[in-house]
Order: structure tokens, then sequence, then C-alpha cells
């Protein structure tokens, strides 16, 4: 986190908020690119992005689906991985206060990874929704165009590039997932030791259930972290002093 | 599946992961910091990206299958660890699914 002392002004705010933007917005193009090699169509990939917008959860059904997972499989991953966008919402409360039900009914669609790290990194309400809404119009905006790029251009390849495709998507997954095994992310080795026993389960149960059911199934990892830790987290009034 | 089926599912899962966006600047926030919930959202991700990892990269319908998706996924989590961007990680790993696929091709 930045020193409180030195505020950044509105112009680090938009260069940031651009930035970041940008290029989480170009991977909309592995999106499309995954969403038609799942076999939907590039209507179906484009409705995902304007209508879901939140990336793990848009790979989560496309992956399901792609598997051969059923329809209800593919929704209980997606949702699954949207119930973090929930934890983000309560966070950005007391940081934009949004004031009345259309502005939470339309802020509420931008609630993303992103758009909240940006909100939260600003020093104040005012300069917290320039960032929120920088940040969220520059990631909407790219990466609705580039998931049609990567549609359109999917729906064009032959074998090689299929086989090419087809690697890609797994790679997708494990760059969403690295940022967590990071020695600097909270609790690494835990959310290691999860992550390991998410892939085991899942592979285990592949030969036994429905296809995409086993990526469901794999949420039982998560009692591997464990009970909650009862120290408390600083507040940060201890994290300014 | 048929048409009506994926887009049902299109439909259904973009609201639900809209409504639950939304529950965040709804509800009391009191619900969702409950120590126990707290815990299960922070890991589901972790646990539920493997599953994916594994099963996009090792297994075809119900069988464990090994293909130039696995070398591709060796090829990413290299890249990832050197810190290569986010697009050098996917392009390195395409080329290297494609040509496992043309060498297997030319073996055959």
């Amino acid at each position: 986190m930045s020193s409180p002392a030195r505020s950044p002004d509105r112009a680090a705010i938009l260069r940031d908020a651009i930035g970041l933007g940008l290029a989480v917005g170009l991977y909309g193009a592995a999106f499309g690119a995954a969403a038609v090699a799942a076999g939907l169509t590039v209507w179906q990939a484009m409705t995902l992005s304007l209508l879901m917008f939140t990336g793990a959860s848009q790979f989560a059904l496309v992956g399901v689906l792609g598997a051969g997972g059923s329809a209800l499989a593919a929704v209980g991953s997606a949702l699954l991985l949207g119930t973090r966008n929930t934890v983000y919402g309560v966070r950005l409360i007391p940081v934009l206060r949004p004031r009345g039900v259309l502005r939470r009914l339309a802020a509420g669609h931008w609630v993303i990874d992103e758009t909240t790290a940006l909100s939260l990194a600003a020093p104040d309400r005012r300069l917290a929704w320039l960032a929120f809404l920088t940040g969220g119009a520059t990631i909407y905006l790219t990466w609705n165009a580039m998931t049609v790029v990567g549609a359109v251009g999917a729906a064009a390849l032959g074998g090689t590039t299929r086989a090419a495709l087809d690697a890609v998507v797994p790679a997708a997954f494990l760059a969403l997932l690295w940022p967590r095994l990071r020695r600097s992310f909270p609790e690494a080795a835990v959310q290691r030791r999860v992550a390991l026993g998410g892939a085991v389960v899942a592979l285990v149960l592949t030969p036994f259930v429905p296809a995409g059911v086993q990526v469901i199934a794999a949420v039982v990892a998560v009692g591997l972290a464990g009970p909650p830790r009862t120290t408390a987290r600083p507040t940060a009034s201890e994290e300014m002093a | 599946m048929s048409g009506t089926t994926l887009w049902a599912a299109v439909i259904a899962a973009s609201l639900g992961c809209y409504l639950l966006k939304l529950a965040g600047l709804s509800v009391p926030a009191a619900w969702v910091q409950q120590p126990w919930v707290a815990r299960v959202v922070d890991f589901v991700p972790a646990a539920l990206l493997a599953a994916l990892v594994a099963v996009q990269a090792a297994t075809r319908g119900n069988e464990l299958v090994l293909d130039g998706r696995l070398v591709g996924l060796a090829v990413a989590a290299l890249a990832l660890a050197l810190r290569a961007p986010f697009i050098v990680v996917l392009v390195l790993a395409g080329a290297a699914g494609a040509l496992v696929h043309v060498l297997a091709a030319a073996v055959s």
C-alpha cells in the first residue's frame, strides 16, 4: 500500500486506472477465443462479456461447458467464483458511499477485482469514484471489444491453431490463479495447499462424475484452509500509526 | 447441448453474477464479514481455479489425457515464474501446444 503521506493526484489516478484497464481488457481476446473453442457462438461470448463482466466466472462457465459439463455445473462454478465480488462490494461501501438505489444498481455491474483494487487505493471518496469509473469504463470497453476480436478470430481457425488455443485455455486459468500462489499474497502457503487440493480432487473425480461436476466438487478443498484465524486484522488506523 | 440451453446458462449465470455483485453493495456488511464466510470466500478461487487448470489441461470428457496442453501449461508456469507479461504467457503456451500437435502429426 502506498504511503499515506503523499496522496496521488488526479492524473496519477487516471493513469493507473486507464493503464490497468487496458492491460486487463486485452485479456478479453483470450476469453472470446476460449468461449468459441468451448462451443459457444460469437453472440454468446459477447453477451457474457456485456452482462456477466467478471473474468474468472466467464472463463469458468465456458471452461466447464468446453469440458463437456452440464449447464447447471457451468452456472454453478461461475456463481461460486462470483461470490468474491460480493465481498468487494462490502469493502467498497465505506469508500464510495454510493447514495440511492439507481447508483447502486449501476455501480454494481462494475464491482470486480480491478475496480475494487483501484478504488481502495484512492485517498478520498471523490478520487475513489474517479478510479472506479475510469477503471471500470476502460476495462468494460476494452474487454468487450477484445472479446469480439478473440471470438471472431477463433471461429476462423484450423487444426494446428485449435491445438494452440487448447493449450492457451489452461494457461489462462493458471495466470488467473498465479497471483494467489505468490509469496506476497496473504496466506500464500495455505492458498497453495487449497489449490493443490482442488486440482487433485478434480482429477480424481474426473472418471467417475459427469463432466464439470468435478470442478464444483473441488470447493471441498477449501476445508484445507482450516478455521478462521482468531487474531484480528489490524485496522486502518493501526496501519497508519 | 442445444442452443436454447446454452443461452439459458449464459443469461442465468450473468444475472446471478450481477446479483452477487449488487448484494455486496446492498446487504448489511456484518453478514459477509462473518469470519467463516470470509474464510471460504478467500479460498474458493484457489480451489476452483486450480481445478479448472487441471481439468482443462489433463482431461477430455471423463478421461485423463496427456497431450500438448500439458506441455503448454508447463511452459506457462515457467513464464509466470519468470514474471512474463500475461500476453507473453498465453502466446508461449499456445506455441508449445501447436508445436506438440505438429510433431505428433509428423511422427504418426
